[in-house]
């Protein structure tokens, strides 16, 4: 076990080893704050970019383009070199009044003290179950970020053929992911009438040969074992069904809070994102958020990388007593 | 040589070869297979348990609401009302060995409407004359104080105490577990297709080989009808099949309600109930939609819509927690409310048909029936001396997990807190998961918040190669 948990006290954890809770260790490292930790439960650190296998990440940071593992492993790198710990495999469960933090590790479970928090946690994608999708619930129904870990960490694809349904940056990724691994998707379904993103969506559907439908839902995901076909309208009695080996749903990110939720932390009724105030701390002022847990869409890894060093600033500020 | 290793070899020879020969067979592994097979073997006959999928709970018994029943609403003095009785009776007694959860919550018959408050005596009344004695009349107050959070429309209650929140795929699995353990057998992907009887013994064929039984016992559950049809040539009964849809919500609701929340039951259905789950979530459910499919689990825009409304009327706060999972499972009803229990005596043959709301609870007092109705068949077995005693992992989310013991690997799946050490421990046992679906009953895998966002490929990889339907369909690089 490492030493700041042994000891079980702390000035800063940071609970999260994704781009905003690195770039929030290395600003308070740089900035004399050097009891810090990060908290990371995956046995590698740098978040999601970890298996986003294309570019462009690192303009902002770095003024150069690198795939996402790269910038992930960059940005784990630097922080190494400024002395930032990073407990891996070490799972935050709860979260208590004052930064109390309850963890469990591979070690055996222990409590950490912290003077303050920071959540870094990210967001994720709504799955079919809360999107109240009818139809079976064959397998090869997934999200982006299910797919893009099984193609870039483990080399594997869910499906060949699937629909993808909705229109946000994130499903463009899809689009690529797909691409890069050898899958066609079959049709790409959004419910408004018009993209979330306007034109790399249709730009992307058309270079990648995916008929773009609008104005459509899915009505009946079909299917025993696996997905074999999905059924969708327009919403005026209108049907069309198109075979089909599997299903992404794509976007809708919700953030990843439910630290806060199942604790004492206020989050905002409906999106689940912490209140935070100016300085971006919590109802329970020894926490702090920053990253995509802060967020109502998923931003890119360098806007994320910023929130994290602002929030860095003001926890500085704030242990120093210059907070009101 | 153990089951697990008997069976691959099987898996490699035709049709025509000998799978087992056993005292009792038992088609079907769902939580009423399961439950006789228990008993069976502990009865001292040597059994083998026969499932068409690739695990057991492939039926109705994959979606139910887990609730360990009194038996304080059914029909007085029926059989359903005795085995659900022994059944509630003979879980508790066995839980501790077996490490099989209980979450003694109670249940809270509402009533919400005028009609609904002049039918709780009626309740009250029924349960006396089940036996169920500790019923008692709460007043709002009382309610308020139970639950404070279940909305101020609720006009009364009836307490009923002992109605209890099980694991429902944790309690099947433990029970054939110690069939297995005490020189039992279990056959997967072993469709029954048919049999004949030779006036003392029955020589049942699979898609895999043939089993040898002196007698059979028919828990097919929505295939029940379809079975009999095969072996005997006849059925006393039709599968009516009956779906019930679930909402399942985040754990941040397990906050929110403390005891099992019932409807007035009605004559027809136990109807829609609010409920904490063993594994930390509450759910609402489920519906009663009669179909055709036996096996179409689908769940319905509109009626899923229909249940969180439903909720949150009876809990608000509800309304700002979000959805983990929705769900759907089928209930091997029949043309008649009543269990279905067909005895041919001149062939040996046993079904317990049309188990259809109560069978979670009824299982363990279905296999003392069972024993009971072979003995009058002229079967006697020797009570085994020893009987072994297995132990299942706690997946409940009030009692320590595998994670909180050191040295686990590695979380797989975040949501629900999965180690590495616990889905390995799945495939090393004498009953390993034969799908995605018997791996998550299991261990609880990708049945969480995020539902597979974060963990999904992990899976793939520590599955591979382990189920006839993998995850991965192929490489990622063309
Ligand atoms: C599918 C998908 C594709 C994306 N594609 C792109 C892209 O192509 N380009 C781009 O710039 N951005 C992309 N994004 C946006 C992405 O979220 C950001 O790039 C960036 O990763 C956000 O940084 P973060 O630090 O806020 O969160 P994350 O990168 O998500 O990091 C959060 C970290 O917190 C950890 N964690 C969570 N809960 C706990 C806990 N309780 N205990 C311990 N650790 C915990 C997680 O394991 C994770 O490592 C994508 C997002 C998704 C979901
Ligand atoms: C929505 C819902 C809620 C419920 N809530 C509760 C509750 O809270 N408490 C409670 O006590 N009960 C509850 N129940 C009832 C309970 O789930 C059922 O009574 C029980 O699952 C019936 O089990 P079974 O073993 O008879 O049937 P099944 O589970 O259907 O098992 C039959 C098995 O036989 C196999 N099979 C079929 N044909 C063949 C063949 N030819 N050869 C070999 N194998 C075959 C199937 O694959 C299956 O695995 C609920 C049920 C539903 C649907």
């Amino acid at each position: 076990m490492n030493d700041i948990l042994k000891a079980g006290s702390c000035d800063v954890a940071i609970i999260g080893g994704g781009p905003a809770g690195i770039s929030a260790a290395i600003e308070l490292k740089k900035l004399g704050i050097d009891r810090i930790i990060v908290l990371e439960r995956e046995c590698e650190a740098g978040g999601i970019p970890r298996h986003c296998g294309h570019p462009p990440f690192g303009i902002r940071e770095y003024g150069r383009i690198l795939s996402g593992p790269a910038y992930a492993k960059k940005i784990v790198a630097d922080s190494s070199l400024l002395g930032v710990e990073i407990a891996l495999r070490t799972s935050v469960v709860s979260v208590g009044q004052g930064g109390l933090l309850s963890i469990i590790c591979p070690d055996g479970a222990t409590e950490l003290r912290a003077k303050r928090v920071l959540l870094a946690t990210g967001t994720r994608e709504t799955p079919r179950s809360a999107r109240f999708v009818s139809g079976g619930r064959p397998m090869g129904i997934y999200n982006t970020g299910a797919l893009q870990s099984m193609v870039y960490l483990k080399n594997t694809i869910p499906f060949k053929r699937p629909i993808v349904v909705g229109t946000e940056i994130v499903s463009f990724s899809a689009l690529f992911t797909c691409k890069k691994a050898g899958i066609q998707p079959v049709a790409m379904l959004e419910e408004k009438s018009s993209p979330t993103v306007r034109w790399p969506i249709s730009l992307a559907a058309k270079f990648f040969a995916v008929p773009l439908h609008l104005d459509s839902h899915i009505t009946k995901i079909i299917g025993h074992d696996r997905v074999t076909s999905v059924r969708f309208g327009n919403g005026h009695g209108s049907e069309k069904e198109i075979e089909c080996d599997g299903v992404l749903f794509t976007g809708k990110f919700i953030p990843e809070s439910s630290l806060a939720r199942m604790g004492h932390i206020d989050i905002e009724s409906g999106t689940g994102i912490p209140i935070v105030d100016q300085y971006g701390r919590c109802s329970d002022r020894t926490y702090y958020v920053a990253g995509n847990i802060a967020h109502h869409s998923a931003e890119v890894a360098g806007k994320c990388w910023r929130t994290g060093k602002t929030a860095a600033g003001w926890i500085c500020k704030d242990l120093a007593g210059q907070l009101m | 040589m153990d089951n697990t290793q008997i069976e691959k070899m099987d898996n490699n020879s035709g049709a025509s070869v000998l799978l087992a020969d056993a005292d009792v067979a038992i088609i079907g592994g769902g939580v009423v297979g399961c439950g006789v097979a228990r008993r069976m073997a502990i009865e001292g006959a040597s059994v083998v348990l026969i499932e068409k999928a690739a695990d057991i709970l492939d039926g109705a018994s994959k979606g139910n609401s887990a609730i360990l029943h009194t038996g304080f609403d059914a029909p007085p003095g029926s059989l359903e009302w005795k085995c659900v009785q022994d059944g509630h009776a003979e879980y508790l007694d066995i839980c501790k060995s077996m490490k099989l959860p209980v979450l003694k919550t109670g249940a809270l018959v509402t009533a919400w409407t005028e009609d609904e408050e002049e039918r709780l005596q009626g309740v009250l009344e029924k349960g006396l004359e089940n036996g169920v004695d500790d019923l008692r009349l709460l007043s709002r107050t009382e309610i308020h104080k139970m639950e404070p959070h279940l909305d101020s429309s609720v006009r009364a209650a009836i307490s009923v105490p002992r109605e209890y929140v099980i694991d429902p795929w944790s309690a099947p699995l433990a029970y054939l577990l110690q069939a297995v353990e005490n020189d039992g057998k279990a056959l997967f992907n072993a469709e029954v297709t048919g049999g004949d009887f030779d006036g003392s013994h029955w020589l049942l064929k699979t898609r895999r080989g043939k089993v040898r039984a002196r007698y059979v016992v028919n828990c097919a559950g929505l295939y029940g009808d379809i079975v009999d049809h095969a072996a005997l040539g006849n059925s006393e009964f039709v599968i009516k099949p009956r779906k019930g849809q679930f909402v399942v919500f985040d754990m941040a609701a397990s906050k929110l309600i403390n005891s099992i929340i019932l409807p007035v039951p009605s004559e027809r259905t136990k109807g829609i109930v609010l409920f904490p789950t063993i594994f930390g979530n509450m759910m609402v459910g489920p519906t009663a939609e009669e179909q055709d499919s036996r096996d179409d689990a689908s769940v319905d825009k509109d009626v899923l819509n229909m249940l969180a409304e439903k909720a949150i009327k009876m809990l608000p706060a509800l309304a700002d927690i979000p959805v983990t999972a929705t769900y759907a499972g089928i209930r091997p009803a029949t043309e008649r409310k009543e269990y279905r229990i067909i005895e041919d005596t001149e062939r040996n043959w046993i079904t317990l048909g049309g188990i259809r709301s109560t069978g979670l609870t009824s299982a363990l007092g279905l296999g003392h029936h069972v024993h009971t109705l072979l003995s009058s068949m002229g079967a006697s077995f020797e009570k085994r001396e020893h009987v072994v005693t297995p132990t299942v992992p706690n997946l409940a989310e009030h009692l320590p997990r595998d994670c909180d013991e050191p040295g686990y690997g590695e979380v797989v799946c975040h949501c629900e807190m999965v180690t590495q050490r616990e889905i390995e421990a799945v495939f090393a046992g004498k009953l390993p998961a034969g799908s995605l679906a018997g791996l998550k009953r299991r261990t609880r895998a990708t049945m969480g918040r995020c539902q597979g966002f974060y963990c999904s490929a992990r899976l793939a990889e520590l599955t591979e190669g382990k189920f006839e339907i993998p995850l991965g369909v192929g490489d990622a690089h063309e």
